[in-house]
């Protein structure tokens, strides 16, 4: 591992230079010298900016740490099984659930007419049915629930209900939909400059088509909900969710009651990935609609396979295009359709499709561009959000292209990507409007160019390949330039509280939610050094709709950039109150007061954290608050979706070589080399974390992870029998990972950069290798025509082509 | 607590040994799970419930097992592992194995120090998969490579870290301070569990009978009892098809056939013996076969898993069989009747389906050794009072099977003692047979194959004179490709003859579309994969991804 050398030669971040008071951590360096009692600990090492373990760690490996499904269950809980419809699309006739209900330890059976409220989800769209009522919509779909004293005794007995459907027409592809017309949402089209005219007089031309699957989330933890009644109808609901404020606003809208009556808590998500965003929210309106009616705690817990079928996954993309280019390869003209499979209902699609329309330029500069992009309704689960968001999907066409354009040319594809590449002051403004900023991609392609030696390697392989009969290799490097907030400009705020205790001890509370990927870590981190404490000094606790009200949803990779922001500016008031008053004390400024190593230090004086809080605590002084932050700039016009809908870009680029089997299509990776920009890094282990785990999940994406569904439109792979996510031996040995020495040039917490999805697309590189070896194998220009993801058929299928 | 109807009267209790101590559990009926066990009745929720199917690894445990006078400890998924198979063993989960002063256990340590979790849910598995590996490994000295640790961590799955810190962490563990178990206190509390067993007479519904004899006569008392070995194809019939079993026969504790023997010309591989186990065996014969095996779903489920309890189960995908046709394995039917002895492929009616009488037990699977081959007739010994049909006639000395005593339990062995008959006329040893095995499927490890075909030929002087092919994933049941054996036997081993072959071999079969792959993929590649065999046969090197390595500097 090569990652992280280089940070600790890295300059204050803008957050220091903007606001010489905002960061305690930084300016610990150069704190004046103080008289300091002999007694006094050293300062410990500044936290953020330090591979500090992940806060539950310890937790994790010794089995003590709660998922929902561990919490201790309350005498009297039931246990919730779904009711899933066998067909695709149809009319619901009649639920008979007597078989069900003579079955031992059922209490009752569950279904619309049961809901007190409105029984349609309370999602923007309104278009999704609590429960299944006169149609089901896809085979999976939720009509009601048994509710049973054990799980296994509801799980027997909800496949003893028979719901009589009459099958009507399915849909069940994106080109059936766009042939029936079949949306979830209205088609978007995008125009820069006038594509047509671009490509009539394009020296080049190619047209092509592209298929890419979706991809199931495979959280190790399943779906899962826990809903308490309390006093008075009020609700605890303990969600298994990225955004409790949704189930909140849910539970309350089928019940028909007030948002305040109902409490969301998370403590941990056993990994999210974007399937816990909405769909989370299902499993907690289910189970509370029949908590309310049986007035007892139920939990519902889904089955593998059951979570396999209800829940939706990545959208699966079909793309058209033609493409115009010059000589030395730069596109001319671009014109686009994107055909989105949403399944039946909008969920987050719109957003989706939307963020796929945005990252379709990825690293390149598009002057005439036309995007079309239609929102498909299949009789399939609904798909959601799921890492990258419609962003690997806008971006994977225009990477397959380059390559292609490469191809025809008899270019190099690393050549023809660098020429087209956004300009730093032209050539820098987006198809949707926003300037390109903060443009490092030549500097960063470069050096990894070099460090991953991608010539002699094109070389080697090469002279290689002609000597091997059977297995061929190949090579790629792709760029990734990912925007950085929620496009829905509304969501990017963010609320923390922070509570010093009258030990010292020190509690932070936001908005965010942990799905394993460190960001209560981060926001302790930022915490500890904002009041000068040590790490293990500050603990974080479960979300709570009760703590944080009207979060946004820990999603957009924004979750550290915006809570550990709230975070600290929290954290931030409690240290200028205790400031104020030792300057009382200690007759000086305010401002001249340190917080670092665990003491407060005026020019006088040096008093330990906790002896100062106990004084403030005694003198009356308040010792919590709340912090709250919205990113600025930001701002977006939905109509014609121009704007600077992100704050800033995320960068990275990996170099894959693979190797193919031409007898059988099997394929390798050999060897990855990434360089990625995640700003100063407030904690390298967990950002090469993200990194690597990002590059493996978007590996599985376009390799081995393919979902299949029958032609009745039931999804045959439904367990991780069937669907097959990377494992150990999928992780070349040859994996290196370095972080880009530079912090974020926007004012962001710790100069730091979001890193919970760009590195997903940068194993987009894996299968433009994979691409690039099946054109060594059969030594012709042109296009390769792949379908993703690339299994062994359909690689070997590409050799036929 | 949210517990399964108990009343199981007459179970006895289920005991093993946890945290230094005996526990004995009153009551468990026989088809709950031991992840069920652990989160619902003894409320121990650090073990996770994944997938419900062994694929994940979520669940892992792990079994320590008296072998002579040390432990054997062996990870296994606990989701499809019945409770009352554990009786008489060490249980180990996440909550046990740190220090009593809170220290870490290197598994856990080195997990921590290598940043190996992110949201934790899968840890509790890794972290029991490097227990054993601890154990098994790095408290006998052995040092732990990366090549080791992506081998028996490849059942186990992990979404958030990409598995580069686990497998650092796994290599790092050795350099912690050790924690050793007192094997000598254990062993003499699992020695204690081994005096109390079960009376023969006892009306059990989870019967775990420690001689053949008895599980014969359990077997024939009790024809509609599920019969269980690892239960890693069973245990989800019971957490997917939610099936509850009155009567379970658990063959794993019957002594004989946890027994593999070793004769001059054949392995018996008693029923009971673990896939882990028994792929170590064939792979000492056949060295090939070690990364095939390595393959072969995941180090829990191998562990668990038996080789007999794959080929009794006749799953069309079932890697086994293939190789076992390919090599010529017989298996051995075993009943209080007599016993049956046939080719393995012989064993096969239909989808699922089988020759087996409801009396009946499979009890070994005979592999012969290399160079050797066992009778292709199906043999017969009947017991006194048998309905079988006389044994076969004996056709050319090929008949080397000792009749089956109609008393049981009298210094029995398996029927197999004798000499198999060897390759080549007269009994002489001739030239082995080069045995290749090839596995498609799409992720490399821990997958279910799309397409198995594993090939044994033999030339003499340029001519093909034994060609045995066994195919998976092409038909209902694990197949021979006699028409493709017969479109070589004979033959000049050429490229002409190979082609010719490859075209027999893709119309042999019809196989069907899935969500593994299309019929029309299986058919070509099935092709191709002969077609791999003949370029390794006329020495061409670095054709096979499973086992391709760069050889420059990286």
């Amino acid at each position: 591992m090569s990652a992280g050398g280089d940070l600790r030669d890295i300059s204050v971040s803008r957050d220091a230079v903007d606001d010489p008071q905002l960061n305690a951590a930084i300016a610990h360096a150069a704190l004046p010298a103080v008289q300091e009692p002999v007694a006094s600990p050293s300062p410990p090492a500044q936290a953020a900016g330090v591979s500090k373990f992940h806060e539950s760690a310890r937790a994790q490996v010794t089995g003590s740490a709660t998922y929902v499904d561990d919490i201790p269950e309350i005498r009297g809980t039931l246990f919730a099984a779904p009711i899933l419809s066998t067909v695709a699309h149809g009319r619901l006739l009649g639920v008979d659930s007597t078989a069900a209900r003579a079955m031992p330890g059922v209490r009752d059976v569950i279904l619309a007419s049961d809901i007190p409220g409105d029984p349609m989800l309370g999602n923007f769209a309104h278009d999704e049915p609590v429960f299944a009522q006169a149609t089901v919509q896809h085979v999976g779909q939720v009509i009601g629930l048994v509710i049973a004293e054990s799980v296994m005794q509801a799980r027997r007995a909800a496949r003893k209900v028979v719901c009589r459907i009459e099958a009507l027409p399915a849909i069940l592809n994106v080109h059936d939909a766009m042939k029936a017309e079949s949306y979830v949402l209205p088609p978007v089209f995008v125009r820069r400059g006038d594509a047509a005219a671009a490509l009539a007089s394009a020296a080049h031309t190619l047209h092509g088509t592209l298929e890419v699957g979706g991809q199931e989330h495979f959280y190790l933890e399943g779906q899962v909900a826990y809903v308490v009644p309390q006093e008075q109808n009020q609700w605890l609901i303990y969600s298994s969710t990225q955004h409790p404020g949704e189930v909140q606003h849910w539970v309350s809208h089928a019940l028909g009651i007030d948002n305040h009556a109902v409490r969301v808590e998370c403590r941990r998500m056993g990994g999210g990935f974007g399937g816990k965003e909405t769909q989370a929210g299902q499993l907690a309106v289910w189970s509370a609609v029949a908590a309310n009616k049986l007035k007892c705690p139920v939990k519902l817990r889904l089955d593998r396979d059951d979570d396999f079928l209800i829940t939706g996954k990545r959208h699966p993309f079909a793309y058209d295009y033609t493409v115009g280019f010059d000589d030395t390869g730069r596109i001319t003209g671009l014109k686009l359709l994107m055909a989105v499979n949403c399944g039946f209902s909008a969920d987050l699609s719109g957003p989706v499709a939307d963020r796929a329309v945005f990252h379709v330029d990825n690293a390149y500069f598009l002057q005439d561009v036309e995007i079309a992009s239609y929102r498909c309704k299949t009789n399939t689960q609904s798909n959601t959000a799921f890492r990258g968001f419609g962003g690997p999907q806008g971006m994977i066409v225009t990477e397959t292209i380059m390559s292609d354009i490469a191809r025809t040319l008899g270019l190099d594809a690393l050549d023809v990507r660098r020429r087209n590449l956004y300009g730093v002051d032209d050539r820098n403004i987006t198809h949707y409007q926003m300037t390109v900023e903060d443009n490092i991609l030549e500097p960063l392609l470069s050096k990894l160019e070099l460090t991953a030696q991608y010539r002699p390697r094109l070389q080697a392989i090469s002279a290689w390949n002609k000597g091997s009969p059977v297995i061929k290799r190949g090579i790629a490097i792709t760029p990734v330039k990912f925007g950085i907030s929620f496009t829905a400009t509304l969501f990017n705020q963010a609320g923390a509280l922070v509570h010093v205790y009258t030990d010292g001890s020190v509690m932070v509370n936001h908005g965010g939610t942990e799905m394993g990927q460190g960001l209560n870590t981060k926001v302790a981190q930022i915490v500890a050094d904002e009041l000068g404490v040590a790490f293990e000094q500050v603990q974080s606790t479960a979300s709570d709709t009760s703590k944080i009200p009207n979060a946004s949803a820990t999603a957009a990779s924004a979750g550290t950039d915006l809570n550990a922001r709230a975070a600290q500016y929290a954290a931030r008031n409690v240290r200028d109150n205790i400031a104020q008053f030792v300057a009382g004390l200690d007759r000086c400024g305010a401002g001249v007061v340190r917080f670092a190593g665990g003491q407060v230090l005026t020019p006088g004086k040096a008093r330990s954290f906790a002896e100062v809080v106990k004084l403030a605590y005694a003198n009356r002084i308040q010792l919590w608050s709340d912090g709250f932050y919205r990113t600025p700039k930001i701002h977006y016009d939905k109509t014609t979706l121009t704007g600077r809908p992100f704050y800033y870009f995320a960068y990275g680029a990996a170099c894959t070589e693979v190797a193919i089997d031409t007898l059988t299509g099997e394929s390798r990776v050999l060897k990855v080399d990434i360089l990625h920009d995640v700003g100063t890094s407030i904690n390298p282990a967990i950002d090469i974390g993200q990194i690597e785990g990002g590059f493996i999940q978007g590996m599985g994406w376009l390799t081995t992870e393919q979902l299949v569904w029958n032609d009745k439109g039931h999804l045959s792979t439904h367990a991780p029998s069937t669907y097959k996510i990377p494992a150990t031996g999928d992780v070349p040995e040859h994996f290196n990972v370095a972080l880009w020495p530079e912090p974020n040039r926007e004012d962001n917490v710790f100069g730091s950069k979001a890193v919970g999805e760009p590195p997903l697309m940068l194993a987009i590189s894996v299968f433009e290798a994979l691409r690039d070896a099946v054109a060594r194998a059969k030594g012709a220009t042109g296009a390769v025509q792949l379908t993703a993801p690339a299994t062994a058929e359909n690689v070997l299928q590409a050799l036929a082509h | 607590m949210s517990t399964e109807p108990v009343a199981t009267p007459g179970s006895r209790p289920i005991r093993f040994v946890r945290r230094g101590e005996i526990v004995s559990l009153s009551n468990v009926p026989p088809s709950r799970t031991l992840l069920d066990l652990l989160r619902e009745d003894l409320a121990c929720t650090g073990t996770k419930e994944g997938c419900g199917e062994g694929d994940c690894g979520a669940c892992t445990v792990v079994l320590g097992e008296a072998d002579h006078s040390a432990i054997r400890y062996r990870a296994v998924n606990s989701c499809i592992r019945l409770a009352h198979s554990i009786d008489g063993m060490a249980l180990y989960t996440v909550e046990d194995i740190s220090g009593a002063d809170g220290a870490l256990h290197p598994a856990q340590e080195a997990m921590v120090q290598a940043h190996g979790s992110q949201c934790g849910f899968c840890t509790p598995g890794f972290v029991m998969s490097l227990f054993g590996m601890y154990n098994n490994h790095v408290t006998h000295g052995t040092a732990i490579t990366r090549a080791m640790a992506v081998e028996e961590l490849s059942g186990n799955l992990c979404r958030c870290t990409g598995y580069r810190p686990i497998l650092d962490a796994a290599q790092a563990m050795s350099a912690l301070p050790p924690a050793r178990i007192d094997e000598a206190a254990l062993l003499s509390k699992l020695e204690l569990l081994a005096h109390d067993l079960p009376g023969l007479e006892a009306d059990l519904p989870y019967k775990s009978p420690r001689t053949l004899a008895a599980l014969l006569q359990q077997r024939a008392a009790h024809p509609a009892a599920q019969l269980v070995a690892g239960c890693t194809d069973v245990g989800l019939w019971v957490t997917k098809q939610h099936l509850q079993f009155d009567k379970i026969i658990d063959v794993t504790k019957v002594e004989e056939l946890r027994r593999i023997e070793d004769y001059p010309h054949h392995l018996a591989i008693g029923a009971a013996v673990p896939l882990v186990d028994a792929y170590a065996a064939l792979s000492g014969h056949w060295p090939q076969l070690h990364a095939f095996a390595a393959r072969f779903a995941g180090l829990p489920v191998r562990n668990s898993g038996t080789l007999g309890g794959n080929v009794a189960n006749g799953s069309p995908i079932g890697d086994s069989m293939p190789l076992l046709i390919a090599l010529g394995a017989n298996v051995v039917l075993m009943s209080i009747r007599g016993y049956r002895e046939m080719p393995l492929e012989r064993l096969y009616t239909g989808y699922r389906t089988n020759v087996m009488a409801p009396d009946e037990v499979l009890a070994w699977i005979k592999a012969p050794k290399p160079g050797s081959i066992l009778s292709r007739t199906v043999d017969v010994s009947k017991g006194s009072g048998s309905p079988h049909p006389s044994p076969l006639p004996e056709g050319e000395g090929t008949k080397r099977i000792a009749p089956f005593p109609a008393a049981l339990g009298l210094g029995w062995g398996p029927p197999s003692l004798a000499p198999s008959p060897l390759w080549g006329v007269g009994g002489g040893v001739g030239l082995p047979a080069t045995l290749q095995i090839y596995k498609i499927s799409k992720r490399f490890d821990d997958d279910i194959s799309a397409v198995c075909l594993a090939i044994s030929l033999r030339t003499e002087s340029g001519i093909v004179i034994h060609a045995s092919i066994g195919v998976g994933g092409v038909a209902a049941t694990p197949v021979r490709a006699t028409q493709t054996e017969a479109a070589l036997k004979g033959q000049p081993w050429t490229a002409a003859t190979v082609q010719h072959a490859i075209t027999t071999l893709r119309a042999e079969f019809s196989p069907i579309s899935d969500m593994r792959a299309s019929g029309d993929y299986r058919r070509e590649v099935l092709g191709n994969l002969l077609q791999r065999y003949w370029f390794e046969s006329q020495g061409l090197q670095q054709i096979n991804l499973q086992a391709f390595a760069l050889e420059e500097a990286p």
